[in-house]
């Protein structure tokens, strides 16, 4: 008979073997994975965006070839469950190699449809980004986002050997041995004194040599006192302390008239995104305001804002009025951190960019963080608007504000990078 | 035996929950009634793990040590994400082929869980291993372990010092030809990690000594006329093991490409026994959960509750879905592997006439062994040839269906009547044929005077065609691993030329 057997618990081994398996696909893979983020990135809302998430890829893409039959030829099958068939019986043949036909050889009715995974919040940004070709920002800003300080809280009776503190140890060590050593002591010195007495007199041999013994005695107690005990062992103990979280908020200002086509939307909803994704990096709660305006202005929700189709009239300002009244009603400077990102194609009529400019410059400008204004114009060479004019004026004396000209998808990162590099030196 | 059944044993604990303590005194029991009944097996090595772990173990087809590559990424991404969203239960165990035969539990079993797979693996599924002729052959179980952490080392240091893309070259096209790396009548060295390691090194040093610079000076005269002497066709027989093909003879291959030719090939053969014997092992294995189980119980060690959720487990691994059912794909190998192992005990313990008629050498015989005959020297195809008796054929329904591309429509063939019986069952052990479910390639032709092209030839069989589109992307990778020019061609049942495809590099 087999011996004892042998039982091995491996729960705690690392679990996640496959955690290189799974990169290399991701590696191989990346070409399809970006087009599907690409895609993603279109039908997601902003505030969740970084989630990670489901991602579809063809399975025709990732399937391993082999020699195998295919359809054709003369085979026979074998199945179970027969219940009317007799021998001549004929069945019209299925197609697709389902049902009667297919039976359990390798692969022949094999699932087509597209093969489904879920990335980590951690993958998708990385492929995300990667897309934008500047990953580096990212990651700096994803090492800092959890601010979580560790602060020293005292001192435990367990714990790691490289927090053990050899003061506090020492001190427990040193009160530990005076006090166990101290009655022994006191006895030590008493005997030690009847001695000496004891050897002044005569014809006490019996006595002396008692206490000699006695003293011996009292003198191993006190050597087995031990110098370091388990009972004084001290280690510093730490705790994560969350660090107080800034609050922030984001208005993202968008010009719908009818000049700003579904292309311009496209590039300015990344832009906002990633406006969204680099503020989620520094602050735990970010609150979104989105405000579209025409030739007036309306706080709406964010399919509105992207989705919904509105036509009139360009007025710059209405927008920017509309966003100072909502900052000042809901969004107080002490409590908030103010960011605004400006999506427009850049038309203003008569005197509405000028008015615009100024107010943006007396009112907007010293209360928020950061303004950024991006232009979507109809093509790289198109001439400056008369809105960007205005606002360049700006640039000079505040350095909150930044704009830049986009015109391309693939600019985007870039041009925000741009913008915000003060920030991440 | 007889006087055990009135001395009642001790009831083992019962409860839901396992423990460590709990696992061993199962096992302690489970291991004396197998030896009740004979069972010769490894000795057990028990690893508990998680689902998280199981899910691991999976992608890397149930090796616990592979080496990387993305495919078993894809396999593991597949898995999680079929099991997250409850489309896909766990296997309960997985069972390694090594000496000691390892098992993994699954943390969250029960204890009734843990006692069948405890049963299943560890006493099933290991004397299955260590008795049938095939995996005596072809896999060294003591060895496998070593082999696999050599193997993954060297792919990793290769990455290291070819990069990541570069090996992951060698690896896709040497899958793509896994199924033709196999040995079917050779019997592969041992191997250990120690020899493969001295024969690798040996071969680099072989290379360094063979480095003569002066060899590129000398005129190409000479080397015509000696070719033109003697030109007779190599390889001497057709070769069906293309990965050892490619990895002996390639032109092109570096050392270190040769070297992951052949650990896939190793792998591959390591694999070989297993798809032979579906049927065979997991019928083993399951009548011996069944069995051993069922024997405590009897000699009172196990209490009902115990037994009624033992049999709905094993009840829900034995079913065999009709083909009009839900769900149903194909012959369940646990369903019909059991059966038969059943079939057998019962022809021998109570024979009917016909058993008698059918199976005069096993009827009235001793079931253990005739059982222990059976799972040592067969495999699934001629184990379905020897044993499948009339009445598993009755009580399975089967029938078979005859596709026949001259007809534009499906027949039935035969079906469970006395016509029927004996074609049933040649075709069902031809299913288990991995000889007609696997297209006849094998090398014909290297060109080694010429233009180093290799041809293949495919024979096809019964008229079957290769899925053409997949056809054409192995042999990309074939030509990526040979470097020169191949050429597959089809050869038809009168041995004349059918068509060909070729990739030329």
């Amino acid at each position: 008979m087999a011996g004892s057997i042998h039982l091995i618990d491996r729960r705690y081994n690392s679990g996640n073997k496959s955690a290189t398996n799974r990169q290399r696909f991701i590696r191989r893979y990346k070409d399809q994975l970006k087009r599907a983020v690409g895609d993603m990135v279109d039908q997601r809302s902003i505030t969740d965006i970084d989630g990670g998430g489901e991602v579809n890829l063809p399975a025709r893409d990732i399937s391993e070839p082999s020699f195998r039959h295919g359809q054709g030829g003369n085979r026979e099958t074998v199945h179970p469950g027969n219940r009317e068939f007799t021998p001549g019986d004929t069945i019209q043949r299925p197609q697709g190699g389902e049902g009667g036909g297919g039976g359990s050889e390798a692969g022949e009715g094999e699932a087509t449809d597209s093969f489904v995974f879920t990335l980590s919040r951690e993958e998708f940004l990385n492929i995300f980004f990667d897309d934008l070709e500047l990953p580096r920002l990212v990651r700096n800003y994803l090492g800092t986002v959890q601010q979580k300080k560790m602060v020293r809280a005292g001192y435990v009776v367990a714990g790691a050997p490289t927090n053990l503190s050899v003061p506090r140890t020492m001190k427990n060590s040193l009160g530990r041995r005076v006090a166990l050593s101290s009655p022994i002591r006191r006895e030590l010195d008493a005997a030690l004194n009847a001695l000496g007495e004891a050897r002044g007199r005569a014809g006490a041999q019996d006595e002396v040599s008692r206490l000699e013994a006695e003293v011996a005695e009292l003198e191993a107690r006190l050597t087995r006192v031990p110098f370091l005990d388990d009972l004084d062992l001290r280690y510093r103990h730490r705790v994560y302390v969350p660090q107080p979280v800034a609050r922030a908020v984001m208005f993202c200002l968008m010009d719908v008239s009818a000049s700003m086509d579904e292309r311009k939307k496209d590039i300015a909803k990344r832009f906002f995104t990633l406006l969204y994704l680099f503020l989620s990096r520094k602050y735990e709660k970010i609150e979104v305001v989105f405000v579209r305006h025409t030739d007036n202005a309306e706080e709406v929700d964010e399919n509105t804002f992207f989705q919904d189709p509105k036509s009139g009239g360009t007025v710059v300002l209405s927008a920017l009025e509309l966003m100072h009244q909502i900052q000042a009603e809901r969004f107080p400077v002490s409590q908030w951190n103010i960011y605004v990102a400006q999506a427009s194609d850049g038309d203003a009529f008569g005197s509405d960019a000028g008015k615009s400019s100024r107010f943006l410059g007396e009112k907007i400008i010293p209360v928020c963080r950061y303004f950024a204004y991006v232009e979507i114009p109809d093509g790289q060479d198109a001439r400056q608007s008369s809105l960007w004019v205005e606002y360049d004026t700006l640039t000079a004396t505040a350095p909150n504000f930044a704009m830049r000209r986009v015109c391309e998808r693939d600019e985007i990162y870039p041009v925000f990078h741009e913008l915000f590099k003060k920030e991440t030196a | 035996m007889s006087n055990q059944v009135q001395m009642r044993e001790k009831r083992l604990a019962q409860g839901p929950d396992w423990s460590f303590e709990l696992i061993e005194e199962y096992e302690v029991e489970i291991c004396k009634t197998a030896a009740e009944f004979g069972l010769d097996t490894y000795p057990n090595q028990i690893e508990v793990i998680t689902s998280e772990q199981m899910l691991d173990a999976y992608a890397s087809v149930g090796l616990p040590i592979g080496y990387p590559h993305w495919s078993f990424g894809k396999e593991f991404i597949r898995n999680e994400q079929a099991y997250r969203k409850g489309a896909q239960g766990l296997a309960y165990e997985i069972v390694i082929n090594s000496n000691p035969c390892i098992a993994y539990l699954m943390e969250e079993n029960s204890m009734m869980m843990q006692a069948l797979v405890i049963a299943h693996a560890s006493y099933g599924h290991n004397s299955f291993f260590k008795g049938n002729y095939l995996f005596r052959q072809w896999t060294a179980a003591d060895a496998i372990l070593d082999y696999l952490v050599f193997a993954r080392r060297y792919v990793m240091d290769c990455e290291e010092r070819y990069g990541i893309s570069a090996v992951e070259e060698v690896l896709d096209s040497c899958h793509a030809l896994m199924s033709y790396g196999v040995d079917r009548y050779r019997r592969p060295q041992p191997l250990s990690a120690r020899e493969e390691e001295a024969r690798m090194s040996e071969r680099n040093d072989y290379i360094q000594r063979q480095f003569n610079d002066l060899w590129r000076t000398v005129p190409a005269a000479g080397s015509a006329k000696s070719t033109g002497q003697k030109r007779s066709v190599f390889p001497p027989e057709p070769e069906e093991n293309l990965l050892y093909f490619i990895e002996k003879h390639s032109p092109r291959l570096a050392p270190w490409q040769r070297e992951i030719v052949r650990i896939v090939r190793k792998v591959s053969q390591y694999f070989y026994p297993q798809g032979l014997t579906k049927v065979m092992n997991e019928g083993w294995a399951t009548f011996w959960h069944y069995t051993l189980l069922n024997r405590m119980y009897d000699k009172g060690q196990l209490e009902d509750g115990f037994m009624i959720e033992f049999l709905q487990v094993h009840t829900n691994v034995v079913t065999q879905r009709g083909f009009d059912e839900r769900g149903y794909s194909g012959i369940n190998p646990y369903a019909l592997g059991f059966a038969m192992m059943r079939d057998i005990r019962r022809i021998c313990e109570t024979p009917t006439a016909e058993d008698r008629q059918w199976f005069p050498d096993i009827a009235g015989g001793d079931w253990l062994k005739v059982l222990d005959f059976a799972m040592r020297n067969f495999k699934d195809e001629s184990f379905i040839a020897q044993y499948l008796s009339p009445k598993l054929i009755r009580e399975f329904r089967l029938f078979t269906v005859a596709d026949h591309e001259s007809k534009s429509y499906l027949e039935i063939d035969s079906i469970h009547n006395d016509e029927g019986y004996r074609q049933v069952r040649r075709l069902l052990a031809q299913h288990y044929n991995r000889d007609v479910s696997l297209p006849d390639i094998q090398v014909v032709r290297y060109e080694r005077d010429s233009d180093r092209s290799l041809v293949l030839r495919h024979l096809i069989h019964r008229n079957r065609p290769l899925v053409s589109s997949e056809a054409t992307e192995v042999l990309k990778h074939l030509a990526r691993l040979w470097g020169f020019t191949v050429r597959l061609e089809a050869i038809d049942a009168d041995g004349k030329l059918d068509h060909y495809r070729e990739c030329v590099v």
